[in-house]
Parts: structure tokens; sequence; C-alpha cells
């Protein structure tokens, strides 16, 4: 598992450059109590991939006052922390000076998976009885006789007790859920299955008969459970990657009191009138008025906004938008529950479509499939009785025999195992899928809408035409740019050419709102916007300068980067047919420009978070499937609206929450590989009922003519079982494109061809 | 007959052993980072799973 995810780091750089670590208040506030002054701060550290990792940051953290224990965890790239004191120890930035990122993280401090921990002991004790039965079996099978076959039959049928109890409940319990409710589900023929095949034995061992199933149902319980154990592992690793993601939306704000005082109080205790003071790189908590300071703000995660929005005194803010150059003091207009993100959050509830007709594919072929076998078994009967001559006996012995082989262990099996096999694919491909339903409704989509800033772009500006600038003056900007947070900078910065020593100043300072003043020897320079770096200079009236003296020295033009493969995720997705549409909050041009750079036509600028939702209604009104692929908190409601959905795990939280899927890499290239490996699963899924219907057309005459001995049910149903799961592990891995070629993704022919026709 | 008085309890009672082991390992931790037990075997250090939060406070080892 080591180093299984590289590039998860890098699609969150830029998030981590542009903000700030938690504070101490938040630190105090994100911790858990645990009693007796000790508390428990969990943080996940995604670069954690080896053992030296473990001991780097176990040792270092240890050495810290206060710190009582460190723990790594390795699977989940989490630390536990447990320490005491008033203010907590420099936890993060202690983390952070070994060259890992870490942030806070809300999910591991839940109580433990309870699901997990009965599904795992269900197994064991299932398993345990399952190993011990079979074991009397075969003594049984090979010539047991009389006294000792009925004292087998005996004890088989008291080690089955416990795990019919213990491990049959959770099939008990789904399927009584499904009956109070009017529905039928797979539970439904399995729980009647076992309980009619323990009945009978016990009935058969206690009139010393010589056929008894304990050893069927057992087993049955027994594989059924590691499909489910297997399928809930894949859904709570998934939650677990997804929580354990940066947390964009603050746990809180610092307070400014009337009297002077500064108080970090949580989200929910934030009023409106209160005073908040905004650093720069924190986000803002609430919708609110700034009352002091200057600064640019990144509104691309709120309204879609690539271009950072200059902010002054008496400018409104919303809440989630990150403050980018200089401190703010912002007056808040709407408590946490009544800012944007709720607005979004109601919209979202409205917008609860597909997912919830969705009906999965396994309740559907149960409830085609428990009517006929119940009937095969009630005609069965009937006609036993007849052909015997009403030996009740003998005719329900076989009806029972008929249940217990058709109990649909294979069926069972058939769509949980592919979907763990397929699920387990896409984690190593660095995606994460919530549920087993996602992978469905994503094998049947015909549309892709993609929302623009943030997923088919990166949202990071990247300084286009450099060559023309002298690489003496490329250096001075970039060492001017390094001083600055603001994206614009971040990227001048990023692009200072290799070889040229960087100028030394006596003095930088960054102008909020403006851009960056550097001194040196007496000479003034000013990156910034043009008619604060460059007033004297009639030529520079707009966009980004490096000036001397007033003068300006260069102009950079910027342009929004597209994510990395976007270009052949299109391509790829338009050559299978689907449809691609584009709509984004942002401004008309900039999404035009995308939209022509990646050939989409469908294009829809300026358009508001209900808009997103209701163009994804329209789409399913008119009978069509939509995958939405998004990121802001102004996609929330297209994402809860359409079809499935998917967002990169740059998203903001409610986004990420709201998407089946989440992509951890940069690459958009996850999108068409995400939906290739849900296809091959679909078909793979079909193939697997093909196999267990095969299996019940020749099982089901055998059993329905009365040759089915206790012997014949365990071969036909493991052998049916262990069948099915081998064909789901034909499930290879999808094949993602080319890193060599990735400077001109188009001549790489990564053959949609190839997709279309993989095995 | 008498033999099998013997070794059916028996092997019952070594499976209940086996399975009470595994419900023991799984109570205290020992399942919560697979990959990392595989590396950590390498370090020198005596370390041990942290306990679950609910039980008492941990002995501070932090050496």
């Amino acid at each position: 598992m080591s180093c299984c995810a590289p590039g998860t780091e890098a699609a969150l750089d830029r998030a981590a450059a542009l903000t700030a670590g938690p504070s101490p208040e938040e630190v105090r506030l994100a911790s858990r109590d645990l009693g007796d002054g000790l508390r428990q701060t969990d943080l996940s550290v995604p670069g954690i991939h080896c053992g030296a990792c473990i001991q780097a940051i176990e040792s270092a953290l240890a050495r810290l006052d206060g710190v009582v224990h460190a723990r790594v965890n390795l699977s989940s790239r989490r630390v536990s922390v447990r320490w005491r004191g008033d203010a907590p120890p420099p936890i993060v930035p202690a983390i952070n000076a070994l060259g890992y990122e870490a942030h806070l993280d809300d999910g591991a401090g839940e109580a433990r998976d309870e699901t997990l921990a009965e599904l795992i002991r269900a197994v064991a004790v299932s398993g345990f009885a399952a190993g011990n039965i079979m074991l009397l079996s075969v003594s049984v099978w090979s010539g047991a006789q009389d006294a000792t076959r009925d004292l087998f039959h005996w004890i088989s049928a008291l080690i089955a007790v416990p795990a019919l109890v213990f491990a049959g409940r959770i099939f008990y319990r789904s399927a009584f859920q499904a009956l109070r409710h009017g529905r039928m589900n797979m539970d439904v023929p399995i729980a009647l299955g076992v309980s009619l095949a323990y009945g009978l034995s016990l009935y058969e061992t206690i009139n010393h008969g010589q056929h008894a199933y304990f050893d069927a149902a057992v087993s049955l319980l027994f594989f059924l459970l590691i499909g489910r154990t297997l399928d809930h592992v894949m859904r709570e690793r998934t939650r677990v990657a997804v929580s354990g993601l940066a947390r964009l939306a603050p746990r809180g704000a610092l307070v400014l009191g009337d009297d002077g005082t500064r108080s970090y109080l949580p989200l929910g205790e934030i009023e409106p009138g209160m005073r908040l003071m905004i650093a720069a790189g924190e986000r803002i908590p609430v919708d609110g008025r700034v009352v002091a300071g200057s600064s640019e703000l990144d509104c691309a995660l709120v309204t879609g906004e690539s271009a950072p929005q200059p902010i002054a005194r008496d400018g409104a803010v919303r809440a989630g938008t990150l403050n980018l150059t200089g401190p703010l003091t912002v007056e808040a207009e709407a408590a946490a529950k009544d800012s944007f993100l709720a607005e979004m959050l109601r919209l979202m509830e409205a917008a609860e479509g597909g997912r919830a007709r969705y009906r999965r594919i396994a309740d559907r072929a149960s409830a085609l499939y428990s009517p006929v076998v119940h009937l095969t078994a009630l005609l069965t009967f009937a006609g036993w009785m007849v052909a015997s001559g009403g030996d009740w006996h003998q005719s329900l012995t076989i009806a029972i025999a008929v249940l217990i082989i058709t109990c649909p262990c294979a069926l069972g099996l058939a769509v949980p195992i592919v979907q763990v096999v397929a699920a387990r694919r896409l984690f190593e491909s660095g995606i994460m899928v919530k549920d087993g339903s996602a992978m469905e409704r994503l094998a049947e989509i015909d549309t892709v809408v993609f929302d623009k800033t943030g997923t088919l772009t990166l949202g990071a500006p990247r300084p286009v035409g450099l060559d023309a600038v002298k690489p003496r003056v490329r250096a001075l900007t970039a060492a001017i740019a390094a001083h600055s947070r603001h994206p614009l900078s971040q990227a001048l910065a990023a692009a200072a050419p290799a070889g040229v020593p960087a100028p030394a100043f006596s003095s930088v300072r960054e102008v909020p709102g403006y851009g960056v003043e550097a001194e040196q020897d007496g000479i003034v320079y000013r990156l910034g916007r043009a008619e604060w770096a460059a007033p004297d200079d009639p030529a520079a009236r707009d966009g980004t300068v490096l000036a001397r003296d007033g003068m300006a020295l260069a102009r950079f033009d910027f342009e929004d980067r597209l994510r990395r493969d976007a270009r052949t995720a299109v391509e790829t997705l338009q050559a299978e047919g689907l449809a691609i549409e584009l709509i984004s909050g942002d401004r008309e041009e900039a999404v035009r420009s995308a939209g022509a750079a990646l050939a989409i036509d469908a294009a829809t600028a300026r358009a508001l978070p209900g808009d997103k939702a209701s163009r994804l209604d329209s789409l399913a009104r008119q009978g069509h499937r939509a995958l939405m692929v998004g990121d802001g908190l102004n996609d929330a409601p297209a994402l809860a609206a359409a079809h499935v959905s998917m967002a990169p795990a740059t998203a903001a939280d409610i986004g990420r929450n709201a998407a089946d899927f989440v992509f951890l890499r940069e690459s958009l290239y996850a999108v068409p590989q995400a939906l290739d490996i849900a296809r091959r699963a679909g078909r793979l899924v079909r193939q697997n009922f093909a196999l267990a219907i095969g299996y019940n057309v020749i099982a089901v005459p055998i059993a329905v003519l009365g040759h089915v001995t206790p012997l014949i049910a365990a071969v036909a149903m493991s052998l049916s079982s262990l069948i099915v799961v081998a064909n789901a592990m034909r499930l290879r891995p999808a094949r993602a494109p080319q890193r060599a070629a990735a400077a001109d993704s188009r001549a790489e022919g990564v053959a949609p061809g190839r997709l279309a026709t993989a095995p | 007959m008498t033999n099998l008085a013997i070794l059916i309890p028996v092997a019952l009672l070594l499976g209940a052993a086996g399975l009470a082991a595994f419900l023991w390992a799984l109570r205290s931790g020992q399942y919560e980072d697979l990959d990392g037990a595989a590396e950590r075997v390498l370090y020198d250090d005596e370390t041990r799973p942290l306990p679950p939060a609910d039980d008492e406070p941990a002995h501070p080892h932090r050496d």
C-alpha cells in the first residue's frame, strides 16, 4: 500500500499554499476531551507513506511539551495526538516542519465503526461454526452411520445456533425491515432459506433422518457475510478518505469584543453584529460587511469566478470565500445557519433527485427472483403431494431442498463482490466511490455536465507570453512575487527562470488590494495593478505590471490553466457518444474560451447555483441521465440534483459530501476512467447474474426431482459462489494516459478506442 | 466412540480458543492499522496501538 497514491498531494498543493494552518484556538476547538485534562487531536497527514514517516512524526511529536502520546496510522494516513494543558502543543507546525502537510480531521473523532465491528464478529462466529460443522458433515458424507451420525447432527445443530442467532440476525433484521415496508430485497429469500434449512435439519435429526443441511445453512451465512463485510469496508474507506481531505469551511473565527478583547468562537456561536478578524489566508466564516482593511477575495469555490475580487471597506463578503492578501475586519450580517452555505443546503434538499428514485440492480433482481423461487418450491411441493399420493413429509423435504439449493448465495455475492473489486480499482486510481449504487448509476449516463472553475480548469492562473520577458526581469518578478499569497503572484513566483540568481531586496511589503513593493539600493520596484505600480506610465493602464520607480518594465497576462488531461478526458467522453455541457458562474469570455479550448459547444456562463440545479432537473425530465462534475459551493445543489455526481478533492466540503465520486488527483482523466470501470463492472454484474441463473437452471431440476443430498447442495453452492467471485476478479485496472507524453495529450493517442474495446 | 468423546470437545475448544483470540485482537485495536504494523516491525521501539478512548487514559510512554 505504501506510495500507492502518488499525485494525491499534488492536487491539494494549491489549496494548501493559499490557506493558513489552523490557529491554536481552532486546534483546541477541534480536539476531543478524554477527561482528566487529557485531550485528543486527530490530524490527517496525506503525505505519510512509509515506516520512516511514522518514526519521524511520532518522535518529533513526542518531544513537544504537553504531548502524552502520539500515534501514526499508516493505513488511514492519520495521526492521533493526546495532550494536556490549556493551549495545545504546536502539533501542526511540528509536522509541517518535517515536510508533511497536516490538517485537522473531524472524521476520525467519531466513535468507532460499530457496524463494521458487528460484521467482523459475525464473520468470525459464522466462520468458526461453518468450519466445525463442515468437519462433522464430511464424516457423515464419508459414511458415518446410525448413532454416530445422529450424534454429529446433534453437535452440528448446537454449533449452528450461535451462528444463526449472532450472524444470521443481520439478514433477519434487513429482511424484516424490507417486508415491513412492503418491499423485497435479497435478504428475504436468504433469511427464509436459512431458517427453513435449519428447521428441516433439526426435524430430520430428531427423527434420526439421513440428511441434514446445517453445513449449507451456516456456510451460506459465512460466504454472504464476507461479501457484505468487504462491501462495508469499501464504503468506510471512502468515507474516511473523503473526511480526511482538508476542511475548507472554517470552524470558527476570532471575534473582536467591544472592549478590544479577542476570543475564538465556534461557527455556531457567531451572531449578526459581531466583528470578526479575518487574517490573510483564512476563509470568511459567515456573510458580512467589511468594516476595516482591504484585500482580495478568491471566490472560485463560491461563485465560480476565477479572477480574484478586490474588496475594501463596506464591501459585502460571502461565507466560504478566501481572503487572499490583507487582514480584514468583518461585521457579521448573518449567523452561519443563515449564510450562503445554508442557502446551498436548502437548494440541495430540494434537488434530491435521481438517487432517491434509483433502485439498485440487486433489489430489482431479487424482486423478480424471489417470487419465481418461492413459486417453484410451492409447485414442487404440490407436484410431489400428487405424485407420492399425499406423503407430505417427503414432499415438504424436497420442496425445502429446492429452496436451499436456490438460496441466492451466488446471487447475493454477484453484485457486491464486483463492486468491491471495482471500488478497489478506482481507489488505486485515486478515485473514491461512496457506494455501489453510484457505480451502477454512472454506467447509465448519456450526458456529462462540467463546471468550469476548479473542475475543467484548476482555478489557478498561469502567466502567458513569458518568453518575451528578459530572464533577468523574470527573476526579479519571481523574487518579488514570492512575498505574496495572491494567486497571480504565486503563479509568477512559480515561473522563475532556472539558473538566474534571485536578487536581494532591502525591504519588501505587500499592499493589500494592489500588489507588492520591494526596494533595492534605493530603487522602488512595484509588482501589481498597473494604475498603482506604474502611475507615471501612460502606456500601462490596466493589467498586472512590474514597474521600476513608476515606469512599467514588463506586463503580464494570465490565463486560467486547464486541469491536466482535460482535453483528453473530454475527447474520450465525446468519443463514447456522450453529450458534454459546460455550465459555470464565471464571466462570459472566460467560459467561452474554456469551451473553445475543449471543443464543448454547449456552454452557459453566469449561472447561479439554482440555474445549475434546474438545468440538471430539466435534463432529467427530458429523460437524460446526467453526470455532474463540479467543485464549488455553488455546484452543490447541482451535484445533488444530478443522476450521479463527481467532485475533485479540492472541492468545497459540501460539494464533496454531495458527490458520489471524489477524485484525488489533478488529472481530469479520472472521469472517463471511472466511467470505464463502472461500465465494465456493470457488464461483470450481468455476467454474474447469468452465471447464477445458469447454476439454478442446472440445480433446480435436480432438486425438484428429489435428488439433492446435503453433499450436492454444499458442493453446488460453494462452487457457484467461487465462480462468481473469480469472475469479479477479472476486472483489471483501467489504463491511465501515459504521463511521458503529457506535454501534448492529443498526440499520445490515449485511444478512446482502447477504452471501448477493453476486455 | 470413546475417542470421539474426547476429540470432538477438544476440536471445538481449540476452534473456540482461536475465535476468542481473534475477537480479543480485534477489540484491542490490533487491526486498526495493518500497513503500519507491517512497517513498525522493522523498528526497535516498543510501541503499542492507541487504546480506545473510552478506556482508562493511556499510560504515558513516550520513548
